[in-house]
């Protein structure tokens, strides 16, 4: 029976083994290729490793490979997505702190409803928003900026950052805020001395989730931005589709890299928050 | 002492003022959200094409739509990708969940690895998956290399593989997040029901059949509707790795959405197809919601 145990045992690992390389696999052959040159990937093969390394690819992914007709690299595309991300995330992250401090704390008549119409905004497919936003962008005049694309993912995230604060804030007990009201303080100042100072996990759990979910997006960048406001992600797309006489594979690696760092960077430093977070977005329904 | 709970009296603007200040989401969802669904679906309505024309023309899109071969490649497509997808994510997902839960050493570690593709965008994974698949310098040529030079692996370019080659990379970067899920569930079950069991004689491999798996009921429900919420929304992985190609063989709805309404100047059936995704997750999700809301609110 022991004998027997051992066995098994050995066997999980040996599983859980195989699938870490199964996993990380991808990682390696993305890596390694991006410092080959395009002569050694023809020699090479997927898994070989790197003869002579070079940076090359990457110089050119970030500053001078084809995106279309203009050949300025992966840079202007990269600064564009921080350009959008940082205003996207705070503003959808704050007005999701409020709306769940409201629903949680100062529910009125209807309020419930409002909540409902917001979850049910969460499954709506993105196709039938795009049209109307199209046309709606382009009456504004913010059509193909990057404060459209800011907007766009500020009214979209509003539903997912509401239902974060709210679940969370449900947690907090009643009496703490009676008490706060019973020493006279009103609904801005139970927020900001009661209630914010609390937060502090779940704001870290929304940031991350909205900054992947923002960085990571896109449908939306390809539809409501255009040239010089487009995000990385649009702008890999467009350089791995770009037709060279020679596909420079290495290339387009480097430049998968380069977009997935940021999120790559998050997840390991803040991996708690970030598991948090899909656990979170998984009960939301 | 005064031990109280009740609320202390609401002044004028505490009662309007939690109203005014979720007003401007309430407001920006109603309009962005509910009112452009609706704006979108009297497009449906319309003869536009490549601008919105308001011309009604009653269910004509959608008797084009229901006519057109690609819509239905498309629709096949996402069912193929879905079953598949969702299938495949979950049984790798929960298997590597249960070995996990063995008092593994270097847990934590083996987590981060199985959960990390989750956090890159479907761009990327596409574009990784495109390099590795790709008939000749990929896969292929590394078999060749390892001897087998027989082996041949076309899916990328072959109309009638293409969308599996979708399935492959969706499941590599979604299956840690089952096991993510369902590690935590399992984490949930009280240790002394397993020892109960096991005091009784049953098999380990019996107690997880008989007893954990049917308590994760609800894991296993959430986590469906989020692959499925995964499936019908993806967009990116498909366009990062086939393009909706060769041809339009790999087309899923949110493809050929965007195909009809950005490129091809078909307004009308753009709005269409976007209306039929809205319905078929709406026939999920609200009954869905309900049932959720109101076990909420108990």
């Amino acid at each position: 029976m022991a004998n027997n145990n051992k066995w098994a045992r050995i066997l999980v690992y040996a599983v859980l083994i195989y699938a870490v390389i199964y996993y990380l696999l991808p990682l390696y052959v993305m890596i390694t290729t991006s410092v080959k040159t395009t002569e050694e990937i023809r020699t090479g093969n997927l898994l070989s490793l790197p003869m002579h390394i070079t940076l090359d690819a990457w110089r050119k992914a970030w500053g001078t490979a084809c995106t279309g007709v203009q050949c300025t690299g992966l840079s202007l595309y990269f600064w564009n997505s921080v350009r959008m991300v940082f205003p996207a995330v705070i503003i959808s992250t704050t007005m999701g702190a409020i709306n769940g401090y409201i629903l949680s704390k100062w529910k009125f008549y209807g309020s419930e409803i409002v909540f409902a119409m917001l979850m049910y905004g969460l499954y709506i497919p993105f196709q039938v928003l795009l049209l109307p936003m199209a046309q709606t962008e382009g009456y504004l005049g913010i059509a193909g900026t990057t404060p459209g694309l800011i907007f766009v993912h500020v009214v979209c995230g509003i539903a997912s950052t509401t239902l974060f604060f709210r679940n969370y804030y449900v947690g907090i007990p009643d009496e703490l805020i009676n008490a706060a009201r019973l020493d006279g303080a009103g609904f801005w100042r139970i927020f900001f001395r009661v209630v914010l100072p609390m937060s502090l996990p779940i704001v870290m759990v929304t940031f991350i989730w909205q900054f992947t979910q923002i960085w990571n997006d896109f449908l939306f960048g390809l539809v409501f931005s255009s040239g010089d406001s487009q995000p990385i992600t649009v702008g890999l797309n467009n350089m791995a589709n770009t037709s060279t006489s020679v596909k420079e594979y290495n290339v387009d690696m480097a430049g998968a890299i380069i977009a997935a760092l940021p999120t790559i960077f998050v997840y390991v430093v803040a991996g708690k928050y970030f598991v948090r977070g899909l656990a979170a977005g998984a009960v939301k329904g | 002492m005064i031990q109280s709970t009740r609320p202390a009296q609401y002044g004028f603007a505490e009662r309007w003022l939690p109203r005014l200040v979720l007003a401007p989401s309430f407001l920006l969802s109603l309009v962005f959200i509910y009112g452009f669904v609706v704006w979108n679906g009297y497009l449906s309505f319309t003869a536009s094409s490549l601008l919105p024309r308001y011309e009604w023309v009653g269910f004509h899109q959608y008797a084009r739509l229901f006519a057109n071969d690609r819509w239905w490649v498309a629709v096949f497509n996402l069912f193929k990708f879905g079953v598949l997808f969702i299938g495949i994510s979950m049984l790798v997902g929960i298997f590597l969940a249960i070995l996990l839960d063995q008092k593994i050493r270097f847990e934590g570690f083996i987590r981060t690895v199985y959960l990390y593709p989750m956090a890159l965008s479907f761009i990327v994974t596409g574009t990784a998956w495109k390099w590795m698949l790709n008939p000749g310098l990929g896969l292929e040529k590394l078999m060749h290399d390892w001897g087998w030079t027989s082996f041949t692996f076309d899916w990328l370019v072959n109309p009638d593989m293409s969308i599996y080659t979708v399935v492959i990379a969706a499941i590599w970067q979604s299956s840690g997040f089952v096991m993510a899920l369902f590690l935590a569930g399992l984490r949930g079950i009280d240790d002394s029901i397993i020892k109960a069991a096991q005091i009784d004689g049953a098999t380990l491999p019996r107690i997880y059949w008989k007893i954990i798996l049917p308590a994760m009921r609800p894991v296993f429900f959430s986590t469906l509707m989020i692959l499925a919420h995964i499936a019908i929304k993806s967009f990116d992985l498909v366009v990062a790795l086939t393009g909706g190609g060769p041809g339009f063989s790999s087309d899923v709805p949110a493809t050929y959405m965007y195909a009809m309404a950005f490129t091809r100047g078909e307004m009308g059936l753009g709005s269409a197809s976007a209306m039929m995704m809205l319905l078929s997750v709406s026939a999920v999700i609200v009954p869905y919601l309900y049932s959720e809301l109101r076990r909420g609110s108990r």
